[in-house]
């Protein structure tokens, strides 16, 4: 069985052409960076609306849970037999579930600014578009971060299911192996999907790492480093307890 | 609707299924995750490569999770078997950051006085941090819960997917009725999941409730 699956992976014949591995991790990632990219789109300004207004808290947290909740192949089926077989349905879909991660962690980063930080923004002159770019964003975007990682996991994972109602993409090899009872072609599948969720998730947690302003995680920066950190403000704010130890810990 | 009337055994066979699918690996999630977390908290070089590991496993996609494991296990591909371990790995990944949390989360002083009074570790784990622990624990077990609902259905694919096999029927007879069936039954039943945690929850810490406004008499 295992080396049916060395040998389907390794033969070269499988890795080119329209219906070649290569081609399918494109169309994998196409499909996922697609529906990430208009998924992001919505969320992302309603979950700083709600966050920055603190109005509306209630829609944000409950379709996180719901999205929870949802059977994704039957979302998936239901779509496709609404609006017909294609493209096209299977990327609502796979927005509708990218959706509620985002709006939902943007929301909590947001409203989980310290008041007193918005406080001393706000004394400092800046208006509201200026607290939410130069304050709230920056402040929230570890949490902003981890909501994308959820969404970009949870649409690889149901791209790969989405072969099912006739989608192209890594999960054809699942889907066709299946009826073919060609489980060496299967497994190539569920391993080259699982390979680039690992990678993507990496990928996140990598960005989540280098794109938090210096300011908040104290990491050195050269030529910029003005002594801030090491100044004995942001010492004290680090101190367990103190209003930065918290962030420092990271996106989850 | 009269489709619903006609195939009632069948949903609820179906139905029955999918609790059986979906609860099972929860509590094997359970019994694994709290030994497993107190070991880490114990020697605590462990809990970071734990939770990292555990980071990792939680981004596997389930359907590719549910072939991968006959090929390391062994056993049929369309096996129950495959689902079930599939979603206790999940449950696992998830629930060990909150038992390590929970049980860290008992303070120290009180674990002092415990020793003191002389109770034995084993003793100490069960009537004393776990119970500290429950509230924390129980938030990592409804996510695990509502998401096992949710992920068995994707066992259809492979065959195995209790309320999921009425999306593949509706989808191959191209047919509404069964997958909104499917879809209602399996948020309900998340919904009720949920909802019966929470109160077990509130059953297990009754000191939780003393902070309530209503003093005792």
């Amino acid at each position: 069985m295992l080396q049916g699956f060395l040998d389907f992976i390794s033969d070269p014949a499988n890795w080119s052409g329209a219906e070649g591995i290569g081609n399918r991790i494109l169309q994998h990632l196409g499909y996922t960076f697609l529906s990430l990219a208009i998924a992001t789109l919505i969320a992302l300004p309603i979950g700083l609306l709600i966050g920055h207004t603190r109005r509306g808290a209630f829609l944000a947290i409950n379709t996180g849970n719901a999205a929870r909740a949802l059977p994704t192949l039957g979302l998936l089926t239901l779509v496709v037999l609404l609006i017909g077989i294609g493209q096209v349905p299977v990327i609502i879909a796979l927005v509708v579930l990218g959706i509620p991660p985002i709006m939902a962690s943007t929301y909590a980063g947001v409203s989980g600014v310290d008041r007193s930080t918005i406080d001393a923004a706000r004394g400092m002159g800046m208006t509201g578009r200026e607290i939410l770019t130069k304050a709230e964003i920056p402040i929230a975007l570890p949490l902003i971060i981890s909501g994308l990682r959820s969404a970009t996991l949870q649409i690889v994972s149901t791209a790969t299911v989405a072969a099912y109602v006739a989608l192209g993409g890594l999960g054809r090899y699942v889907i066709d192996g299946l009826s073919l009872r060609d489980f060496p072609q299967m497994l190539t599948g569920a391993v080259l999907v699982a390979v680039l969720a690992i990678l993507l998730d990496l990928v996140f947690a990598a960005a989540a790492r280098y794109a938090v302003s210096a300011g908040l995680t104290g990491r050195r920066r050269r030529n910029s480093d003005t002594g801030w950190s090491s100044s004995p403000t942001l010492r004290r704010l680090r101190r367990p307890g103190g209003h930065l130890a918290a962030l420092e810990k990271g996106p989850r | 609707m009269t489709w619903i009337g006609d195939n009632t055994a069948l949903i609820w066979e179906q139905l029955r299924e999918h609790l059986y699918l979906a609860l099972v690996p929860m509590l094997l999630g359970l019994l694994i995750s709290i030994p497993l977390g107190y070991v880490a908290t114990r020697f605590s070089w462990l809990a970071n490569p734990l939770v990292a590991l555990g980071g990792v496993l939680y981004s596997l996609p389930s359907i590719a999770l549910f072939i991968v494991l006959p090929a390391i296990l062994g056993t049929q591909v369309l096996s129950s078997v495959n689902i079930i371990v599939a979603l206790t790995i999940y449950a696992v990944s998830l629930l060990i950051r909150n038992v390590i949390d929970g049980l860290r989360s008992v303070p120290e002083d009180v674990l002092q006085a415990a020793v003191s009074v002389g109770y034995g570790t084993l003793r100490r784990v069960v009537t004393i941090d776990l119970p500290i622990a429950v509230p924390v624990i129980f938030a990592g077990l409804r996510v695990v819960t509502v998401a096992n609902i949710s992920m068995v259905s994707v066992g259809a694919i492979i065959g195995i997917g209790g309320l999921g096999e009425l999306f593949t029927t509706g989808f191959q007879q191209d047919f509404l009725t069964p997958i909104v069936v499917g879809v209602v039954l399996s948020l309900a039943l998340a919904l009720v999941a949920d909802i019966l945690l929470v109160g077990l929850q509130r059953v297990l810490t009754p000191w939780a409730r003393v902070i309530s406004p209503v003093k005792e008499a």
